[in-house]
This record gives C-alpha cells, structure tokens and sequence, in this order.
C-alpha cells in the first residue's frame, strides 16, 4: 500500500505529500525522539504526538515512509515547508495513537 | 574580576518532588554553608516562592536570581532565569495561564508549599506543577525574553526530560546561549558527540530536591564586579550567560 492510499483508505488528511507512492511496510509508534532513531525503520508508518521539526530529521534518519500526527496535532509552518523539502510525507490523524494504529493495522 | 561560585538550579516545597525542608529559608542558609554565592530558585513552572527566597538570601548574604523551571509542551524541562524579581513574576502569571490544570495529589506527588521567609505556609498551589505547559521549546526563548530573561536546556545529560532524549539530539533552533549539565564529568564526552554545545557557556546546577542535594561549591564564574554591588553582580551573570 502506498501513502496516498492510505491516506484514502484511513480518511487521514494530507499535510504533506512530497512522495506520495512510497510503500508502507509497518507501522511504529513513539514519541520520545531519541528513542524512536535507533528503532523505526524504513518503510514504516511513524505515528507521533510530538510536532517539533526534529520529526523530519529522524523521518529522514530512519527513512519511514511517513509521519502520521495523532490526536489532529498542528504543526508550524517551517515544519512542513521543511518536510516537503525533504521528501517528508506527513499526514494527520484525528484520533489518538492506538486508534491511528488500529486504523492501518489491517492494511500494512 | 571575582570568582562566583554559582547554583542556578534549586527546587523549594512548592515543587512537589521537592522535600519539604526546602524552604526558601533552609535553601538560603545552605547555600552559605555550602560556599555559594549566587543561587536560582527553579521551581517546576512557578515562582511564588521567589519573594520569600530574595528575602532569606539577604539575611544570608548570598545573590539571589529569580527563576523558573519550565516544562515546554514537548515536556522539556528549560531552565529561566531573570534579571528581575517582579518581571520573574509577571513570566510567572504568563505560564499560569499556559499550564494544563490537573488537580494535585498531595498524597501522591506531595506538597506544593509556598512560604514566607520566616519558615510559615501562606498558600499552596492546588494544581499539578511540573506536568507540560502549552509554550513550546521553540517559542520559550522569546517569551522569557519578554520578561528581561533566559533560558536555556535543563540537565541535557539526563534521560528524563532532557531536550536531547526527547529531541533526539541538541537542535540549532531556538538558538541557546546555554546549556545545563548535570554532571561536569559530562561535559567532555557531551562537547564531543554535539559539537554544537562549543560555542555554548555550559552550566553546571545540581537540581537539588533535598537539601542535601546542594553540593559544595564548585562550579564557578569569574565577573567583574567592580565597583560592587549585587545588582552589578548579577547583571554580569546575564551577560555571560547571553554570551555577551
């Protein structure tokens, strides 16, 4: 499955979409920055609450497939100007991270 | 040129982690024990026990500095100090109005006390303290400079809140002058892996909770003091630590 399509299964809103056919191979969980670089992994889904730019840094580190914000978190405008730069997808969520997740468990 | 031997990282009772034998009173009186000259009162997103800490460290003679340990939206933990006690206040009422209200269980997160100089409770705050406010690490800078003061990451050698555990690693923006250690045998291997703490004026603070967490002095910094007066003292204290 690739994002756009996940983002059309799921009813996620696009915030970003510089790659639109990149594949989704999984799914990871985390906020703690630190914790999530040394276990995403690349392809997967990375769902987050936390909004600062950092996330584009350690999307691009691990290489997942995209960032999905819970919880309909905002982020600042240099955040996604940032992502799409950096070929970052991001796509928001409005419900909490275990419903985000169960929402693409069946898909991935 | 004077050597100030420096803490500017203490917990009172009104920190709820925070032993209550912590009183501003006690803290003052320690200091001196302790040989320090300037302390920080960096209660978990409060200030009103600044006054009670500006009057005990008079009596003591040690030069107080108003403070506040902020817990970003990100929960983490940068330390703000100022130049000012009334401006210190007025930061305060600000994160008052920013802070997430939960109800405060005394019975399991303890007491958040705030006292007088002469060791009486004359209030209490009834919300949590230390969980995250709503300003961001990115937009702390510019609010604590509102307020004539500083900020900077708290204890980055530690896990727990720490801007480098919950960042991943020390950003380039916001841009800080400082950053807080924990530990000084820290120091070297910290330079090493960001250099980006090398153009930074490291601070060393013991985020004493319990008394007997103020240690000896030992962090110091050399300011010209001349002709002197507390003030000028802690004027040049916010110079070296906005690096000018």
């Amino acid at each position: 499955m690739t994002v756009k399509e996940l983002c059309e299964k799921t009813g996620f809103a696009a915030v970003c979409l510089p790659e639109p056919e990149r594949e989704v191979s999984g799914c990871y969980c985390g906020d703690l920055l630190s914790w999530v670089m040394g276990r995403a992994s690349s392809g997967q889904a990375w769902i987050t609450i936390m909004s600062n730019i950092n996330i584009v840094a350690v999307a691009t580190l691990c290489d997942t497939a995209v960032i999905i914000l819970s919880e309909n978190v905002a982020l600042e405008e240099n955040v996604i100007s940032t992502a799409e730069q950096r070929g970052v997808n991001i796509v928001s969520a409005p419900v909490p991270t275990f419903e985000a997740a169960k929402a693409i468990a069946g898909l991935v | 040129m004077s050597r100030y031997y420096y803490d500017l990282h203490i917990h009172s009772c009104l920190s709820p982690c925070a032993d209550n034998d912590m009183t501003p009173a006690n803290i003052a009186g320690t200091a001196t024990l302790a040989g320090i000259q300037i302390m920080a009162l960096t209660d978990h997103n409060a200030v009103k026990n600044c006054p009670a800490f500006f009057k005990a460290c008079k009596r003591y003679g040690v030069i107080p500095v108003a403070g506040m340990e902020l817990t970003t939206a990100e929960d983490i933990h940068v330390v703000c100090l100022f130049e000012e006690l009334e401006k210190a206040l007025e930061f305060g009422e600000e994160v008052d109005s920013r802070r997430i209200r939960i109800p405060n269980r005394v019975d399991i997160f303890g007491d958040q006390l705030i006292m007088d100089d002469e060791e009486n409770v004359i209030g209490t705050d009834e919300f949590m303290l230390p969980n995250a406010t709503e300003i961001t690490v990115d937009e702390a800078p510019d609010v604590v400079k509102k307020y004539g003061g500083i900020c900077y990451p708290a204890h980055i050698d530690r896990q727990a809140n720490g801007i480098i555990a919950v960042l991943g690693t020390f950003p380039e923006y916001p841009k800080f002058t400082c950053a807080e250690l924990h530990d000084k045998e820290k120091i070297t291997p910290h330079l090493e892996k960001y250099p980006i703490l090398k153009d930074k004026q490291i601070v060393i603070s013991s985020d004493a909770h319990y008394l007997w967490d103020i240690r000896d002095a030992d962090a110091y910094f050399d300011l010209d003091d001349e002709p002197y007066s507390s003030a000028l003292v802690r004027k040049r204290l916010f110079e070296k630590l906005r690096g000018e």
